[in-house]
């Protein structure tokens, strides 16, 4: 089975656990006054979930014919280990250490860590041009965030401050 | 009119306000230029900063430029490199990179900015005609008509977006809508599909989304496949000068690709993308013998054809979006919650409650396209130096764009979480040729299309509206018409399409 119906295969998945929450466990937390209602909030929602299980299974037994050939795609997921795998799931692997060190390290730490990491990832080797690089970048986005835009973001770590 | 066009004027002239078409413009081309990144990603990157700005008008004028800078950007990566980064350039790279090849880059590149400004102005101009005559019916409508109006909408962009295959871009639609159900809904003062987590309580950010839709997979194909990123010294620009021979040979092509693109632009799903494949298909096939051998080997007119078309086609998108509130293509569906965020609700009321914004964005148009044309032509050996950043220090600062984004909207670390969890399902998503562009339209237009079907449901105690409003009634077969003929179509004549993917 080819990679499309096994996404719409996960899709159907999740619609019909939609379809469940919005059948069978949301009615029944309505007020009574609530209930007199011709659209109750669940309405909505019952009608995307059979609407999406109809085309998620149009998609999974394969009623339509795609009237384009096979064409020539952009990344063929069927060769996927002959692309430069490993840095994309390293870089992904980074942005998930990112989003939870920025609060606990700090803004400029965690910045310019990311900024280096992630080049040498690629392939970079110079890190002597490369830091100060990170570094005047972090800089300046952070005096533009903090300063211009007025958000604040926790610039050193935890225990700094 | 008259008086919106002062107030336009007045408005569109202040010093902010030009800083903004400047700066945006420039910024636009500036990124546009890389490899990948189309005017998407660069708006989704730009909107925090637009909505700190605080002032719509600003905003949208900000967000407007930095579209017409990408677009162009675009075509300058398109002709310089064969390497365009939006998908609505991919027509200019035909005649535009053989041109440069042969060492008329230069020339190409003005032709392209020519064409451009030219699509663009005639398109203002037409939706100056156009806007207030629709938004003027526009009024007539009632939230039932409204509702009918986005379902239309939504069935054409899945029409249109998906790739000859109309299920996928229905299926994408929807799961927009569902993800749009969560959280606590404007009637119903009730958390929905939230599984308890505090973090959704406000349903999930539209930034986020866009980020993760557009500019992640965007940024993880550019590290799978290096080719994709191909830089080039990009320093030998000369001679940026046309004949008036030249001229005169464009200009019916311009003439003629600035209406037809707006109408498509017009259109919701058609957008820039279309618009310029079928101008330089149009314009090949109205060429003399001689010219049409030249299509396709540096032909001037193949040049002017998508470009004009392209600009024109973003143009006319805009006229949906101000009118009527419908976003017609994945840009403007940004640039629509941008606006929301801001407070402002586009539609046909608009103009009556805030002209200054309806007409100042129009007058920015003209200006933003005058400044592509007079500022940035000459500046594009310089600004083309931008190809030369190697990736491998221009890909984690991308990532980091999108996650500052993401982050700075929501103060929430929790919010990159979410960011990079959807960014790797688009990515599988787009393995499998399903188009993003419906997924997050649908996410933007869910709230709006519940909460006037609901209104509607309400006016009526029941779902009698759809029977006694013949209008309601006449767009909603319209609305399954767009999504049953091509799939049965298709199914009759498997003919074959060029793909166009999602990318205006």
């Amino acid at each position: 089975m080819a990679l499309d119906r096994w996404i719409a295969l996960i899709i159907l998945g999740i619609s019909l656990a939609y379809g469940y929450a919005a059948y069978f466990t949301m009615d029944q937390l309505l007020p009574p006054f609530m209930q007199r209602n011709p659209i109750w909030p669940s309405t909505f929602p019952k009608v995307l979930a059979v609407l999406s299980i109809i085309t998620s299974l149009v998609i999974v037994l394969g009623l339509e014919k795609p009237a384009t050939e096979e064409k020539e795609p952009d990344i063929d997921y069927r060769r996927l280990m002959d692309y430069d795998l490993f840095p994309a799931l390293a870089l992904i692997g980074l942005m998930v250490a990112y989003a939870l060190l920025l609060r606990p390290a700090g803004f400029l730490l965690s910045t310019v860590g990311f900024l280096t990491i992630g080049a040498v990832i690629l392939g970079e080797r110079k890190v002597y041009i490369l830091i100060p690089i990170a570094a005047l970048a972090t800089g300046i986005v952070w005096y533009l965030v903090e300063g211009v835009l007025g958000i604040f973001l926790r610039p050193l770590p935890l225990f700094l401050g | 009119m008259l008086d919106g066009l002062l107030i336009g004027l007045s408005t569109a002239f202040s010093l902010t306000n030009l800083l903004m078409v400047i700066g945006g413009c420039l910024i636009g081309t500036f990124i546009g230029m890389l490899p990948g990144l189309g005017p998407m990603s660069i708006i989704a990157i730009m909107i925090p900063v637009a909505i700190t700005l605080g002032d719509p008008s600003a905003a949208l004028i900000l967000l407007a430029g930095v579209y017409y800078g990408a677009i162009f950007g675009g075509s300058t990566s398109s002709i310089l490199l064969n390497a365009p980064g939006v998908a609505g350039t991919v027509a200019t790279s035909f005649d535009g990179y053989p041109m440069a090849r042969q060492g008329k880059a230069g020339k190409a590149l003005t032709i392209a900015a020519i064409s451009s400004f030219m699509g663009g102005s005639i398109g203002a101009l037409l939706l100056m005609i156009f806007a207030p005559m629709l938004s003027s019916v526009a009024l007539l409508f009632h939230s039932a008509e409204y509702f009918a109006l986005m379902v239309v909408g939504l069935s054409a962009i899945a029409a249109f977006a998906g790739t000859g295959n109309v299920a996928k871009a229905v299926l994408m639609t929807l799961l927009g809508l569902i993800m749009a159900t969560v959280g606590e809904g404007a009637l119903f003062n009730m958390p929905r599909f939230t599984m308890g987590l505090m973090d959704l309580q406000s349903g999930f950010s539209f930034i986020t989304l866009a980020m993760a839709m557009f500019a992640l997979p965007e940024a993880l194909f550019l590290v799978l496949k290096p080719s994709r990123s191909a830089t080039g010294d990009g320093g030998q620009i000369t001679d940026l000068r046309i004949t008036r021979q030249e001229a005169r040979k464009i200009a019916p092509v311009i003439g003629r690709q600035s209406i037809q693109g707006f109408f498509i632009g017009v259109l919701p799903g058609a957008g820039a993308t279309i618009a310029s494949f079928l101008g330089y298909a149009v314009e090949r096939n109205l060429a003399t013998k001689e010219e049409q051998k030249e299509f396709g080997k540096g032909s001037i007119k193949g040049l002017a054809a998508p470009e004009t078309a392209n600009n024109a086609a973003c143009t006319g998108s805009f006229v949906p979006l101000l009118t009527l509130g419908i976003p017609g293509s994945g840009t403007t569906a940004i640039l629509l919650g941008a606006l929301i965020a801001l407070n402002v609700t586009p539609g046909p009321r608009l103009m009556v409650d805030q002209p200054q914004i309806f007409w100042s964005v129009i007058i920015s148009m003209y200006i933003g396209n005058l400044i592509l044309l007079i500022l940035n032509l000459p500046l594009i050996p310089y600004i083309a130096k931008v190809l030369a950043i190697p990736r491998n220090y221009l890909i984690p600062f991308i990532l980091f764009f999108t996650l500052m984004g993401s982050y700075i909207g929501q103060n929430n670390a929790t919010e990159l979480l979410i960011l990079v969890g959807f960014g790797i399902c688009a990515t599988v998503l787009r393995f499998a040729d399903y188009p993003l562009a419906p997924l997050l339209i649908g996410f933007i237009l869910g709230r709006m299309l519940e909460d006037n079907f609901s209104r509607s449901m309400q006016l009526y105690d029941g779902i009698a509206f759809v029977l006694e409003r013949p209008m309601t009634m006449g767009l909603l077969v319209v609305a399954v018409l767009l999504v049953v003929v091509p799939s049965y179509r298709a199914r009759r004549a498997k003919a074959r399409q060029e793909g166009v993917a999602d990318g205006d």
